[in-house]
């Protein structure tokens, strides 16, 4: 019995038997669907999922938006994350400062309140009418604060012992980064970059607050339509999940793939 | 090699590692720096190599005076061959990428004549086996001497070596020591920290004894060795020579 709900302590390599998995797994399963269906049977929820299903166009209109928004936030984040963590790195003080304030500016507040302050005061201050390009960059500033602290980290790995020899052998500054640095910063940094991307689409769901109409909002207009919430809510957690978990799994992948000795 | 010191000076904030250090070698040959840790032997490597910027005093190699912009420091970096104490190599390159890519990248090579000179000197190093393997796969002692084929690719005019061997276990100190002798053979200039005294009595032609950032006595290491004139360098010697 034991062996179909424990792991080998002695077992180096973390492998489950796959009766395990299978024992364990269908276990797990069986609790929380006991679960939800204690849960749904006590609140004696009418399902109405026709009303629903006609506004399907809506859910995938709103999703499309969401995948779109988040990917244009990865890439502009990717870049505010990069020149960040560069620019705590470099010796002109101001920037240096600047970039530490801004990082400890966004990683202390909640993105809700960022969201509106940069949407009501600062959006407004700079005349950015279209709300879809501020609120890819209000979501991208905040996501790069994150990253700029992953490739901080990433780069700061890099023994001084390494750096000194590719000094010693003749490396101009740029060369030392794009031969020595970055190959072996990119390889750390990519699974937790992968699940600071799951964060970002998470995170792009407070966008409805400013009327971005993206999968949330939708979401919440169907419901507003229908009065049906659960049959509006359920599909949106399950679109956040179709796109987060092939990312957490992707980035186990690279962390195992990546895990070489040093 | 001629190599020329005068009044040469180096402090990192109140530590004073070099106290005006002067010498004149007409030919380096091997020559060992030698002395108690915190003499400042690995200062005045490092300046050398051109990985550290003396505050007074001049270096002079072949009687060229080394200068310190940017510009100069990085010619006179790509001139010399440099090995340290542990980690030179790039984790993330295999051992003939780590000798091709200083070849390829900073000396002009093509990527197939670097890979093709990488390999004849893993070859000539009996190294050629790990060619394909990344440091993690290789021992300390295979490390190292992938290191000095790597420094000695470039063509070199002066080989410096900083403690090349003190994390090695004693099987692989040999094997490294081994292959410095060769290259000596060879007649490369070479200047070597080294704290395998018995070593260094074997291939030094030239001894520096660096005591609290000074030059206490240098010259023919034979002489050295048998009749050290301070009193420092004999009881550095007594306490290095009696186990």
């Amino acid at each position: 019995m034991r062996r179909y709900f424990f792991m080998d302590h002695d077992n180096r390599d973390q492998r489950v038997a796959p009766a395990a998995a299978w024992a364990s797994g269908l276990l797990v399963l069986a609790l929380l669907s006991l679960l939800f269906w204690f849960v749904f049977s006590q609140v004696r929820f009418a399902w109405g999922w026709e009303a629903v299903y006609a506004y399907r166009a809506k859910f995938v209109k709103g999703w499309l938006m969401t995948v779109a928004i988040s990917a244009a936030a990865m890439l502009v984040s990717l870049l505010i994350g990069l020149l960040t963590a560069l620019a705590r790195r470099t010796s002109f003080l101001p920037l240096r400062y600047l970039a530490r304030i801004y990082m400890e500016l966004i990683r202390g507040t909640p993105f809700l309140v960022q969201i509106l302050i940069f949407f009501y005061v600062v959006a407004d201050a700079f005349g950015i009418q279209n709300r879809y390009l501020v609120g890819i960059i209000i979501l991208a500033m905040f996501s790069g604060a994150y990253i700029s602290e992953i490739l901080r980290a990433g780069i700061e790995s890099i023994g001084e012992s390494q750096l000194e020899s590719a000094r010693a052998i003749g490396f101009t500054r740029p060369q030392i980064y794009r031969y020595v640095i970055l190959p072996q910063v990119t390889r750390q940094v990519l699974p937790p970059l992968a699940g600071e991307f799951a964060s970002l689409i998470k995170d792009s769901s407070l966008l409805s607050i400013i009327s971005i109409s993206e999968f949330t909002l939708n979401a919440q207009e169907v419901n507003a339509f229908t009065f049906s919430t659960l049959e509006s809510y359920l599909p949106l957690a399950l679109g956040y999940l179709l796109l987060t978990l092939p990312i957490s799994l992707w980035s186990k992948q690279l962390e195992k793939r990546y895990r070489y000795a040093t | 090699m001629r190599l020329e010191l005068s009044a040469v000076s180096k402090s990192f904030g109140e530590q004073a590692a070099l106290r005006g250090v002067s010498l004149a070698l007409a030919d380096v040959g091997t020559t060992v720096l030698l002395g108690p840790s915190g003499g400042g032997k690995s200062t005045l490597l490092r300046i050398l190599a051109g990985l550290e910027t003396p505050d007074g005093g001049a270096v002079l190699l072949d009687g060229e005076t080394m200068e310190y912009g940017e510009e100069s420091l990085l010619r006179h970096r790509r001139s010399i061959g440099m090995v340290f104490q542990s980690l030179n190599l790039f984790p993330h390159l295999t051992a003939l990428d780590n000798i091709a890519l200083p070849l390829e990248k900073v000396h002009g090579y093509t990527p197939r004549a670097a890979a093709a000179y990488a390999l004849q000197l893993l070859e000539r190093f009996q190294l050629a086996n790990h060619a394909r393997r990344t440091p993690a796969q290789l021992s300390g002692g295979q490390c190292q001497r992938v290191a000095i084929a790597r420094a000695v690719a470039i063509k070199p005019r002066l080989l410096l070596f900083d403690e090349p061997t003190s994390a090695l276990d004693p099987e692989m100190t040999v094997e490294v020591l081994d292959l410095i002798a060769e290259l000596r053979q060879e007649g490369r200039p070479i200047v070597l920290i080294t704290h395998e005294i018995g070593f260094a009595r074997q291939v030094a032609d030239q001894l520096v004894f660096l005591h609290q950032g000074r030059v206490l006595e240098y010259g023919p290491a034979a002489r050295l060795f048998a009749q050290p004139r301070t009193a420092e360098m004999r009881v550095f010697l007594e306490k290095v020579l009696r186990y």
